[in-house]
């Protein structure tokens, strides 16, 4: 069973955004979609400063299996990438809502996201 | 879905099941880069029950298989002795790449790749209708590969009985003793044995093996492994469209004896008058990310393409066997979501015996 945590978001393609309180917002992968994409070995993350529109892909990363997308789930402002994933992707698997995350972002309109047990839902469909 | 004999072993140990080729197989237990550095450093083990084996049999079994195979089985004169080779269509392309094995004048035992056994057999019986053997596709038997430094000592410890029979084995020869045949060859470029046995004895074996401290690996290390090791892959190196003479196959191709005739023989013999112009060749990513398969490669001699890529847990960089053009040499560019990556080509294997090689 994978970890669904209540104190945040979820999108459907398996990001999670966690609201940080300060008008910014920290988004990782959740742990269903680290645990099929498996050993993480490289993250490509974007700039600071990079203006993002929704829906499109702005992360990616890959495991020894496969490539992945990370979506932005607004159109939306980076602040801060985790610079820390460059030498240890590793993390996105061992920790990946907490020493896992991947950027923090300012948005204007977050738009309709879902909740822990929305998300749960989608993880079971599956 | 087909299922080897331990499917039931791989959900209990926590396998990661998947559909390969129809074959509902282990991707990995947990992590692939642990099990890919067990087998390097000690000893890991792999279910390949999903391979197919068979026996050709009767007095025109060594005839037959110098028609059917590009390699000459001829050169097998010690008993147990295993030899690679390819079976070409009349165009020179591979149907399947296999392991010959040599155990009497009139027995040899071939095992060939799970996700072509159809089509392999379909083949191998259309082309013995003019020789006297028996094709025996043997649906009884399992298949579990040890590999690693630590392999063979484990094996021993596992199976008793097992170092008297295998003590004076040779690397690429394999011996059989009733039911058990254990072959010294493997597809991680580690030392190890590839166990054929009963499907009913397989399950006891995969557990003695289990508490001597193998650790079973999945399908994921399996494929890192033997890409580390340059060893080829069907469906990605080579496939029926694909010579042998153009994806770095030529060592498994014999054509010195003039009077032998075999299948794709005189394909191979125009392609090699006319010139190759591809190889498959090794890739270092210089740069951080990951090769995939299908991406393009710019080399100094023109365009080529990936047919495997991944990244080399041994070595810590995405590695890659990539079809090019000959002669491409020095350092190329990959394609990779419309960037342009920069990687070293180098003559595989880029890990053998624990130890980079590149």
């Amino acid at each position: 069973m994978s970890d669904i945590r209540d104190d945040r978001q979820y999108t459907k393609t398996h990001e999670w955004v966690m609201n940080n309180g300060d008008g910014t917002f920290t988004l990782g992968i959740t742990d269903h979609a680290q645990e099929l994409l498996g050993d993480m070995v490289f993250v490509e993350l974007p700039a600071s400063g990079d203006e993002i529109s929704a829906e499109s892909e702005f992360c990616v990363v890959e495991s020894v299996k496969a490539a992945s997308g990370v979506y932005a789930p607004s159109d939306l402002e980076v602040v801060e990438v985790n610079e820390s994933l460059e030498d240890e992707p590793e993390l996105v698997n061992s920790s990946c809502y907490d020493d896992g995350w991947l950027v923090k972002f300012k948005s204007g309109d977050l738009g309709e996201l879902l909740s822990s047990e929305d998300y749960q839902e989608v993880v079971d469909s599956e | 879905m087909n299922k080897t004999c331990l499917n039931s072993q791989h959900i209990e140990l926590g396998g990661k099941m998947v559909d390969f080729g129809g074959w509902e197989m282990p991707l990995n237990y947990g992590s692939q880069i642990d099990e890919h550095h067990c087998v390097r450093n000690d000893a890991g083990m792999f279910d390949v029950s999903h391979m197919c084996v068979v026996d050709i049999k009767g007095n025109s079994s060594q005839d037959f298989l110098r028609f059917l195979i590009a390699n000459d089985v001829k050169k097998l004169t010690s008993k147990g002795q295993a030899l690679y080779s390819c079976m070409l269509n009349e165009s020179g392309g591979v149907i399947d790449d296999l392991i010959t094995y040599y155990l009497n004048d009139d027995f040899y035992r071939l095992v060939v790749n799970a996700g072509t056994t159809e089509k392999d057999l379909d083949w191998i019986s259309k082309q013995s209708e003019e020789f006297d053997v028996s094709i025996n596709h043997r649906k009884d038997l399992a298949m579990i590969a040890v590999q690693g430094p630590n392999a063979i000592s484990k094996t021993y410890q596992a199976i008793p009985g097992t170092e008297e029979i295998c003590r004076n084995l040779k690397p690429f020869h394999a011996v059989s003793i009733g039911s058990l045949f254990i072959a010294r060859t493997g597809y991680t470029g580690e030392d190890g044995f590839e166990i054929i046995l009963p499907e009913k004895s397989a399950e006891f074996t995969w557990k003695m093996l289990i508490d001597t401290g193998v650790k079973p690996c999945g399908l994921g290390a399996r494929d890192t492994l033997r890409l580390e090791a340059g060893m080829s892959l069907y469906g990605s190196e080579m496939d029926d469209s694909v010579s042998p003479l153009e994806c770095n196959l030529s060592w498994t191709v014999d054509l010195n004896d003039k009077d032998r005739k075999f299948n794709g023989k005189d394909a191979l013999e125009s392609l090699k008058s006319a010139g190759t112009k591809y190889t498959v060749s090794g890739l270092i990513l210089n740069d951080k990310g990951v090769i995939r398969d299908h991406q393009k490669v710019i080399t100094n001699q023109g365009e080529g393409e990936v047919t495997s890529g991944s990244f080399s847990p041994t070595i810590g960089k995405s590695i890659a066997l990539a079809r090019l053009p000959k002669e491409s040499s020095g350092e190329c560019n990959i394609e990779v979501r419309n960037k342009l990556l920069s990687a070293k080509i180098v003559k595989p294997p880029f890990v053998r015996n624990g130890k980079i090689l590149v």
